[in-house]
């Protein structure tokens, strides 16, 4: 991802950055008539400059390299102060958020599809795109919903009818989506639309299901939320860093550009990041504790007991490490024992979700997925490492944090049929009784 | 997918192919090129651009398969006319493989089980095979073993949450097992990670288009394919009746939609299967109706066929026993006024499960179809007769099933959302992975919820061995008891 940035914040310059580009791509083994068709593929994608007028006004006399560092950096600061801000107008805001660039990633995977296939104009298909999305969210977004907002849709008529049979409508409407589909079969365009069939449905497997398992997290606690994103970018930034200063040895022939210093070094600097990050965002509540919806006051909460994970302990220091900072133990919050398996994540396999994203970039002879953002590219740009990071920590999360959620097993039994109920009532004291926890004194209380 | 049963078995005879290209190449020639033409061969990414946005008529066919009829059904047949060899061919091989999945369910639900895995590795290899051969990609580095690793990635996920459910019991006896189960996310992911990672490793410079769509083309099968064949063992564990009534709705709506359009058949369906008529798919929804309803009615006085499959410990192995639930149990309904006078008589009993059976019917017939000619309209877009040749006449494993599938997933949507709900067992499961305290809180919850209910009566302490003589009185009073809210009424002691 560094180098394409790169790149492409030499585009638009002068012929000595193009012949550079010109002649990564001989490495690659194309040939000047697949140049021609580069150059046909790389007016395909909108590429018009973004940069605002401000920008350009004031950087103008620098020279153009610098300027175009300083676009990236000042993009960069102006994305990381959005999301403290966002962080800052709370869960239901970052909710809104995460939504807006699922949109957003689908729109720039699906129109590179259009633009592949010259399909823009396929009968009926720029709809049926939409409108799946719009069934796969709804599934999505029904079955966090019933889970989180138990109480609420119980309370509601209309409500609590499509939340129960929550799972019927949804496939109805995919169905209805399948039909129109299969309708609008034209006699010379069959291929191209089951391209386009295949296309949308992996970018929803890729993106939606992705972003819903990041609302997962988020609801778990908006540390979970922020702790891996800031691993991911802070690798990503460290990686460049340690990259431009001590780079030596390439990493893979995917990315030219990385180095295995710079990977190496990124590993080192994520994990100790991420300590000191989840150090300072343990000690607050409204970052540890669980996204609750109140009834009451009708908004989400975040106020309960911090659980083990996030109480200071004492740990005792191996002895190498002892005789070097001379301490004995160390108070250390268990989530940041934790953090090291996100931070190690991050920095180790989050860049081959990059690798990934470059590979399909090259595939497709595509600079950048959109130009949204200047100097960086589309919003799937900034994400693509973001993705295979969220599905690992809602499976860390679940293997390793929590059990499954309390209410909604609850929920579930009271759907049981009667023996079922009693069977399972029955196995649990005995499993209680068992473990000592239900004595004939507690169950009289 | 009949027209294209006709065109395969027309194949050795006389023209239904030549027909086909004359009709496609109609289609003005260059609507779609805008590439350049020339230096295709230089880079092979270029060249399968070309061919993605071409028109359909100008991708070359893929070659047919070798025909695989036996030798013995040629001599017996070799006297007849080529046209009824076909027919009769098909019609052996229908009869054939009706009563193989007849011994198969007589083996019981364990062997069908078996025939669902390997019908799934059959169709998801019959899909590769395609892929590959539409993009020449067989030599890809790496790309077969990829395939088939994901694919057991996946079936490892989708067993270790399904079935492992059901083996509750096994399972808590093996240590190694319970490890497995407890991280079984964790490790899936894993292992998929572990495949992703060797994809992006494997990217070669001059391929990367093709190992992309070959990337894509392998999920998309397997979501097609393997997450359905889960559907259809879960409907089999929820009694072999919701395996066995969609299943013989889907291919008697085929076999009597052929029927009544080949007697009766004048109007178009649909541009796609231009065999297809809507005499064919109205006659055929009726007796796909009818025939629901009958194979309901036998079906359901079984326990064999109506039980949830269970796995018994002692036994080792699958049992089905059970008290039928009222789904399956005889109630008399009272017949509405006009078919009263048709019928003669005040009420009917049936089996409730037959008006399920009715709703399933009618999904089989009105939308099933659908899944029919969306691989029809696969079969077009990729130029292919039929899936592969396993079945001699009929073409591949996926020609039969692919009806089925949407038909599989629908079943298992309607068993979740109006029969039962969620899996009792995986309920268990969960329970007892939670934190002691919060098993405590469910506990007590679910003991208040039942006892209103009535389903629990309510205990004294056990044995009822208190040393105060009132409480022996009353306890032994209550070992009598006969409904909870008397017990509330008049024991207020109890303030559980």
């Amino acid at each position: 991802m560094t180098e394409l940035r790169q790149r492409v914040a030499r585009e638009p310059e002068a012929p000595p950055e193009d012949k550079e580009s010109e002649s990564e791509a001989k490495a690659d083994g194309e040939t000047a008539s697949d140049s021609e068709s580069r150059v046909e593929a790389a007016t395909l994608p909108p590429s018009a400059d973004d940069t605002p007028e401000v920008l350009n006004r004031a950087l103008s006399n620098l020279s153009s390299r610098w300027k175009n560092w300083w676009v990236r950096g000042i993009l960069t600061l102006a994305m990381i102060a959005f999301f403290f801000i966002i962080i800052y107008l709370g869960p239901m805001v970052l909710m809104m958020i995460v939504m807006c660039v699922q949109i957003k990633c689908f729109h720039e995977i699906i129109t590179i599809g259009y633009n592949v296939y010259h399909s823009y104009d396929l009968p009926w298909f720029r709809t049926l795109s939409w409108y799946f999305l719009l069934c796969v969210n709804y599934f999505f977004y029904g079955e966090t919903v019933t889970d989180y907002f138990f109480t609420l849709v119980q309370r509601e008529e209309p409500l609590r009818i499509l939340s129960k049979y929550h799972r019927f409508i949804s496939f109805t409407l995919y169905l209805t989506g399948f039909c129109m589909f299969v309708l609008s079969l034209v006699k010379k365009h069959y291929r191209l639309q089951f391209y386009m069939f295949g296309w949308t449905h992996v970018t929803l497997l890729i993106v939606v299901t992705q972003s819903h398992l990041v609302i997962h997290n988020l609801f778990e606690g908006m540390i979970w939320f922020i702790v891996p994103i800031s691993c991911v970018i802070c690798n990503d930034i460290m990686a460049y860093m340690f990259g431009f200063f001590f780079g030596r040895t390439p990493l893979i022939k995917l990315s030219p550009k990385k180095t295995w210093e710079g990977f190496i070094g990124g590993f080192f600097a994520t994990v100790v990041f991420g300590l000191l990050l989840s150090y300072v965002m343990s000690g607050y509540r409204c970052f540890v504790c669980p996204v609750e919806y109140n009834n009451d006051t009708n908004s989400f909460t975040v106020d309960c007991e911090p659980s083990g994970l996030f109480r200071l302990q004492e740990y005792n220091i191996p002895g190498m490490i002892q005789s070097i900072i001379g301490w004995k133990t160390v108070r250390m919050y268990p989530f940041q024992i934790h953090s090291i398996a996100l931070s190690t994540f991050a920095s180790l396999i989050g860049p081959f979700g990059g690798f990934f994203a470059s590979g399909f970039k090259r595939a497709f002879k595509i600079k950048d997925f959109a130009n949204t953002i200047p100097g960086h590219g589309g919003i799937m740009d900034r994400f693509d490492c973001q993705y295979l990071m969220a599905t690992f920590v809602n499976v860390y999360i679940a293997s390793f944090i929590r059990g499954p959620n309390p209410s909604k097993l609850v929920q579930q039994f009271l759907t049981l049929r009667p023996d079922q109920q009693l069977h399972i009532f029955n196995t649990l004291k005995s499993h209680l009784t068992d473990k000592g926890m239900l004595t004939a004194a507690t169950e009289d209380k | 997918m009949w027209e294209l049963r006709h065109r395969g078995g027309g194949g050795p005879g006389p023209g239904g192919e030549a027909a086909a290209p004359p009709r496609e190449g109609e289609a003005a020639g260059g609507d779609h090129e805008t590439e350049s033409t020339s230096d295709k061969e230089t880079d092979i990414d270029d060249r399968y651009g070309d061919l993605d946005s071409r028109t359909d008529s100008d991708i070359p066919e893929i070659p047919p398969s070798l025909d695989r009829t036996p030798e013995i059904l040629k001599k017996a047949l070799s006297g007849l006319s080529s046209r009824w060899k076909n027919w009769w061919i098909r019609g052996i091989l229908t009869l054939t493989m009706i009563s193989l999945f007849f011994l198969i369910i007589y083996m019981g639900s364990f062997m069908l089980m078996l025939l669902v895995l390997s019908i799934q590795v059959k169709c998801f290899h019959e899909i590769i095979t395609i892929g590959y051969r539409v993009y020449h990609s067989y030599d890809l580095p790496w790309f077969r073993t990829l395939s088939w690793y994901f694919l057991l990635c996946v079936n490892y996920f989708f067993y270790g949450e399904t079935v492992a459910d059901y083996f509750a019991t096994f399972v808590q006896r093996e240590e190694q097992l319970q490890f497995l189960i407890r991280y079984h996310r964790f490790i899936s992911f894993a292992l998929y990670l572990a495949g992703f990672c060797m994809f992006v490793l494997s990217l070669v410079k001059k391929h990367y288009r093709l190992q992309f769509y070959m990337f894509a083309w392998t999920h998309v099968t397997l979501l097609i394919t393997v997450t359905q064949s889960h559907l259809v063992i879960q409907n089999l564990f929820e009694g072999m009746i919701w395996f066995l009534v969609p299943i013989s709705s889907v291919i008697c709506n085929d076999i009597a939609a052929y029927i009544f359009g080949f007697f009766f058949g004048r109007t178009p369906l649909i541009k796609l299967s231009p065999k297809k008529t809507w005499e064919g798919f109205i006659g055929g929804f009726f007796s796909t109706v009818i025939f629901g309803f009958i194979a309901a009615y036998l079906l359901s006085k079984y326990q064999y066929f109506v039980c949830p499959v269970e796995y018994r410990s002692d036994v080792n192995s699958f049992v089905t026993e059970c008290e039928p639930s009222e789904l399956f149990q005889l109630q008399s309904y009272s017949l509405p006024p006009f078919l009263k006078a048709v019928l003669r008589r005040e009420s009917v009993s049936m089996y409730p499960f037959q008006i399920h059976s009715i709703a399933l019917s009618t999904f089989a017939s009105l939308i099933g179809p659908f899944g029919g000619f969306f691989a029809s309209g696969f079969k077009r877009a990729f130029k292919i007769k039929d899936f592969a040749n396993t079945i001699p006449g009929h073409g591949g494993i996926m020609d039969r099933f692919d009806c089925q599938y949407l038909m599989a997933t629908f079943v298992h949507v309607y068993i979740t959302s109006f029969i039962r709900g969620p899996n009792p067992s995986k309920v268990l499961q969960q329970l007892l992975v939670l934190q002691p305290e919060q098993q405590l809180n469910i506990y007590k919850t679910l003991k208040t919820h039942l006892i209103e209910k009535g389903i629990l009566q309510p205990t004294l302490k056990p044995e009822c061995s208190g040393s105060r003589w009132s409480f022996i009185q009353v306890c032994a009073m209550f070992k009598l008891q006969t409904g909870p809210r008397k017990v509330l009424l008049t024991f207020p002691i109890e303030d559980e």
